[in-house]
């Protein structure tokens, strides 16, 4: 491979004159700056690599060296509440502009873990097992594994103590080990065995988990035009879901939205742990403004972080925002290296390129044998708001839940602007299954309750339009109030109102039956001869204002106010 | 631009639209800027697309009109474009290369940085906070502008945006701090040019404007060079010298189109309506120059101002912007056909970062209640317009009627505005109440009881109160 050099500079796609010793999906570095990039076309005598960097002053006859292997990361501790670009670089220790060129290490070799070996000498190991354990952040055990490869006899162990990343803590099979491993990003780590899914990620989002759930280990994407809500969402699922590991991807996106999740994750406190946010998530930050050919790297590096947690035991969550960009970034390098695009300038490859990131998610039994997830959800950016564009196509083929935003829900402020009619959740029946041996057998029942409801009042409403809501039958002006009490007083849900950001899964289904019930109460009324006018007159805020009056684990608070509320809609009935 | 005299290439392969291609050449690196001299002895500049070993493709700023393949001479600087940067600038009109158009000297500084700026270190960015006020009550009650945001206008031809963008730029301030506007024009007609630069003239003698000047009729590809160097000036006066930069770009449109002639030129696969598939991220690395950093005291701020062909908001052009930006601002040729300016459509606008520049210790304390509540108005007064329209007005409740009286005054007292008018935050809010005070006190439901009791000035019977009193 030596003897390389740069034949021709075209943006961050550049041509190498020797193919020869190089393979594809191999690192390379290029130029006097040593500029990182990634072998992804090769000929016999010509090598076509992506530059993960700004390439201005790249010459042909510049030198190139190779890493002698395909792009890997360092995983090991010190990643949870770190920032790192899409190649794992830490964005912390780098000054406020980013400068090409730079090849920091991921993890500090400064910080002292304390590390508690849980094996002893001469016992056997296999890829994947425990070596030991060492409390990465106040919320996470971080387990170190034997990495994918060795195994063996253990030789010998350091004994309990402090210990850097770069230190040998044990010998397995001839091979020393230290807390950190290498990982090549494209490609999935090992399992025991995939597993249906099987439990919910509870997100805290309403009118995901009533409605539209996902199953730990499964995938969701949420397509949406801009300013729908789909990073809102998204952030809320991250601070408020219930997983272990949050793996953040801003890929193509804002710098000022990490700025902002990076403030608030710090400050907020994980409800369950009491710890700070910033304890359980690892940032990773392509922003659009940074180099495009990174994006394509970010999402995978994100799902090999969530990955390597994953196989600790942990049950991880990557959030992909947007997964558009990462394609974009796809169909640039297709058309530089001159491929034949297929739909609307995307590479042919790109349906394959979707279903492979969106497998990588699992309920698994890991080597270690521990249960373990990885759920991936991802924003999907489509241009115009357009659905039948190929990117948000190829998605909603390959992802379990489908949460669709609507752009007359967000201009009418209705957040999230999820659509009850174009979203989708594959994982529901098998949830319902599940609720019902967990102590809540009417889930399914009152979710499809509540979507017949919603669609329902869809349709009164257009006729409303026609003729004037007055005009209408009394039980049909029921349904357009209920469907109104459960927009306002269930679905919609703020980002911003504390009492508000999340719902626990005992308050939503509290609220949600309070609904129903007023709702099947005042058709018995109205059917027990109670004029609509007398039902019109009572007045339902405080249905409205309970999602936010009470604490997000205010199932008791609302159940309250469902029995004073019911006591008087039962009193109408007295007094007819 | 060199120290040492750069070779001259002469073998020019072939031209194509606004590029040529030089032969032999060496050690020619991608993004250089070259200099091309012509047989008239004119000087023409460009920069390197391409570069296949002994071929180099240059794209010319100023266009290849006149030139020939046999007569013109090409040397590379070897290093990307740079500007001067620096106070220099402020008070200077220029064209769009930065070259002075004010008969004053060249601007000159000891700094030089490159055009393509380096991305911010999202991990250094401080998260954008305080308001930068704009005296437009549509603006500043409504959809509040945040200092490091970006917040485009999105606007049909026909409409005064101009007008507004002018005087934005004009009024805008940032409460005792130093602060400077950066104007850059893309593509405007010499008219346009003439009355934007008349309204921002008070603002140049104070020294606190840089312009600069990109004609309709000036060469298409600097109009692609033209917001970069704008940004690249601001960026050094936000973050090198701690003011609050507020960068006015008029119109993206114009820069947008010239991106998809440029490509076209360079035989790329376009993707939606002609636009190259980078489009996104092209428009993102100007509008993510906007921002704050840790530890600095400035800030970089956008207000591109676009308009959207045939009115259409899923246009590629607003629509890949509206992915970029935090927010918009939405001008309505209907509001305008009634007679109201800035016609701003109160539904359509969005500052996403609002409540990081407003309320209690930023404006007012109330500010975001009532802006919350002018929205919530505006929602229903339009639900009760559409229902007028099928039954009639006669046939609406009380209380519909009283929502169709507050967009009625809404619209009159706090929108329309003239362009000579700067109102402060509290005319701005006080306008804000005198609408919600047509309304009964128990459909103000954003409005926390506390705010509801200090600021709720309900109409004396005979009409709507002054809002001016
Ligand atoms: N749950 C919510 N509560 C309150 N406000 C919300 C909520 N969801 C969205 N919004 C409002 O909508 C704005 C836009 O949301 P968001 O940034 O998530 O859009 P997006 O779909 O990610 O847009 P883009 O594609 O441009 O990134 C937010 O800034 C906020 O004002
Ligand atoms: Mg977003």
């Amino acid at each position: 491979m030596s003897g390389a050099v740069v034949t021709r500079v075209n943006g961050p796609v550049v041509e190498l004159s020797a193919g020869e010793g190089l393979a594809m999906r191999d690192l390379v570095f290029v130029g006097p700056e040593q500029l990182p990039g990634e072998v992804i076309a090769l000929e016999a005598t010509r090598a076509i690599v992506q530059i993960y960097e700004y390439t201005g002053g790249l010459r042909p006859g510049d030198r190139v060296h190779g890493s002698g292997g395909p792009l890997t990361v360092e995983l090991g501790p010190g990643l949870l509440g770190g920032v790192f670009d899409g190649v794992l670089r830490p964005l912390h220790s780098v000054g406020p502009h980013i400068e090409r060129g730079g090849a920091s290490r991921t993890l500090s070799e400064e910080r002292n873990w304390r590390f508690v070996p849980t094996i002893g000498i001469g016992d056997l190991v296999t890829s994947g097992s425990k070596l030991g354990t060492l409390p990465e952040s106040a919320a996470i055990d971080h387990h170190v594994l034997v990495p994918i490869g060795v195994e063996g006899r253990v030789e010998w162990i350091v004994p309990e103590g402090d210990y850097h990343v770069g230190d040998v803590v044990a010998r397995v099979g001839g091979h020393e080990l230290g807390l950190s491993q290498r990982w090549p990003v494209h490609r999935p780590r090992p399992v025991s065995a995939r597993l249906p899914p099987a439990e919910p990620l509870v997100t805290g989002q309403r009118v995901l988990d009533l409605l539209f759930p996902v199953a730990r280990g499964s995938t969701a994407a949420i397509p949406g035009g801009f300013g729908t809500g789909k990073t809102v969402a998204l952030q809320q699922i991250a601070k408020w879901c219930d997983a272990a590991v949050i793996v953040y991807v801003g890929c193509g996106e804002r710098g000022n939205e990490l700025a902002d999740v990076l403030q608030e994750f710090e400050a907020l406190k994980d409800p369950r742990t009491g710890q700070s946010l910033l304890d359980r998530t690892v940032l990773i930050a392509n922003t659009s403004n940074m180099p495009v050919m990174a994006r394509e790297a970010s999402v995978y590096t994100g799902v090999a972080v969530a990955e390597y947690y994953r196989d600790m035991g942990h049950d991880a969550v990557v959030i992909a925002d947007s997964t558009s960009r990462w394609a974009e970034a796809l169909r640039e390098l297709a058309s530089r290296t001159g491929e034949l695009p297929a739909e609307e300038g995307y590479p042919a490859g790109l349906s394959s390129a979707l279903a492979n990131f969106y497998e990588r998610a699992g309920r698994v039994r890991t080597l270690d044998g521990a249960i373990a997830s990885v759920t991936v959800l991802g924003a999907v950016s489509p241009p115009g708001g357009d659905l039948t564009e190929p990117v948000t196509s190829h998605t909603r083929r390959f992802v379990r839940a489908v949460w669709s935003l609507d752009r007359d829900l967000a201009y009418a402020r209705h957040y999230p602007a999820v659509s009850w009619r174009d979203s989708s959740a594959r994982d529901s029946d098998g949830l319902a299954t599940w609720q019902a041996e967990h102590g809540d057998p009417g889930w399914g029942e009152r979710r499809t309750q509540t979507l017949r409801l919603l669609t329902d009042a869809d349709r009164v409403e257009s006729i409303a339009q026609l003729v004037g809501a007055d005009s209408l039958p009394a039980s049909e002006r029921l349904t357009l109030r209920v469907a109104r009490l459960l927009r306002e007083g269930v679905l919609q849900q703020s980002a911003v109102l504390p009492g508000d950001e999340y719902t626990t899964p005992a308050k939503q289904r509290a609220l949600l039956e309070l609904v129903l019930e007023v709702h099947a109460r005042m058709q018995a009324l109205l059917e027990g001869g109670t004029p609509i006018a007398r039902l019109d007159a009572f007045d339902l805020s405080p249905v409205v204002s309970a999602r936010f009056e009470t604490t997000p684990e205010g199932a008791a608070e609302v159940n309250q106010i469902a029995t004073e509320l019911i006591g008087a809609l039962d009193s109408l009935e007295g007094r007819r | 631009m060199s120290s040492q005299a750069p070779i001259e290439y002469r073998a020019i392969g072939s031209i194509r639209g606004p590029l040529i291609v030089v032969q032999d050449v060496d050690g020619v690196g991608w993004d250089e800027v070259a200099e091309i001299r012509l047989s008239t002895g004119e000087l023409r500049h460009g920069t390197v697309l391409d570069v296949d070993r002994d071929l180099a493709v240059v794209e010319v700023l100023e266009g290849t009109a006149g030139m020939r393949l046999d007569s013109a001479r090409v040397a590379f600087s070897g290093s990307p474009m740079q500007v001067p940067v620096g106070e220099g600038w402020l008070g200077r009109a220029c064209n769009g290369r930065g070259e002075p158009i004010d008969g004053g000297p060249p601007i000159t500084g000891g700094e030089r940085r490159p055009v393509a700026g380096t991305p911010i270190n999202p991990a250094q960015r401080a998260a954008p906070n305080e308001a930068i006020l704009t005296g437009v009550s549509a603006i500043d009650g409504l959809a509040t502008l945040v200092r490091g945001q970006k917040l485009p206008v999105f606007s049909v031809g026909g409409l005064p945006h101009l007008e507004l963008a002018a005087q934005i730029a004009a009024q805008a301030h940032v409460a005792g701090e130093p602060f400077a506007i950066v104007f850059a024009a893309l593509g405007l007609p010499h008219a346009d040019v003439h009355s934007v630069r008349s309204v921002l003239e008070r603002r140049a003698q104070l020294g606190d404007l840089a312009l600069f000047i990109n004609t309709a009729d000036d060469p298409v590809v600097e109009r692609i060079v033209t917001p970069r160097v704008a940004l690249t000036v601001a960026e050094h006066l936000a973050f090198e010298r701690g003011r609050h930069v507020l960068v006015v770009i008029a119109d993206l449109t114009n820069y947008c189109e010239a991106v998809r002639q440029v490509s076209a030129a360079r035989g790329e696969i376009p993707s939606r309506r002609g636009y190259p598939g980078y489009l996104y991220s092209d428009l993102a690395s100007l509008l993510e120059r906007a921002g704050r950093i840790k530890g600095l005291p400035g800030s970089l701020t956008q207000l591109p101002v676009l308009t959207m062909p045939a009115g259409d908001i899923t246009h590629p052009v607003p629509d890949v912007t509206g992915y970029i930006t935090e927010g918009q601002l939405v001008l309505s040729p209907e509001l305008y056909a009634r007679g109201i300016s800035p016609p701003l459509d109160a539904l359509g606008s969005l500052s996403r970062l609002m409540r990081h520049g407003a309320g209690p210790g930023l404006t007012r304390e109330d500010h975001l209640e009532i802006s919350a509540q002018l929205y919530g108005i505006a929602a229903r007064a339009r639900q009760a317009a559409d229902l007028a329209e099928v039954v009639g007005e006669d046939a609406l409740s009380d209380a519909d009627r009283s929502y169709l009286r507050a967009r009625t005054t809404f619209e009159r007292e706090f929108l329309t505005q003239s362009f000579g008018e700067a109102r402060s935050v509290e005319q701005t809010l006080d306008r804000a109440w005198a609408v919600a005070s047509l309304l009964a006190p128990e459909e103000l439901s954003m409005i926390s009881p506390p705010t509801l009791e200090a600021r709720y000035r309900p109409a004396s019977r005979d009409g709507a109160p002054d809002p001016t009193r």
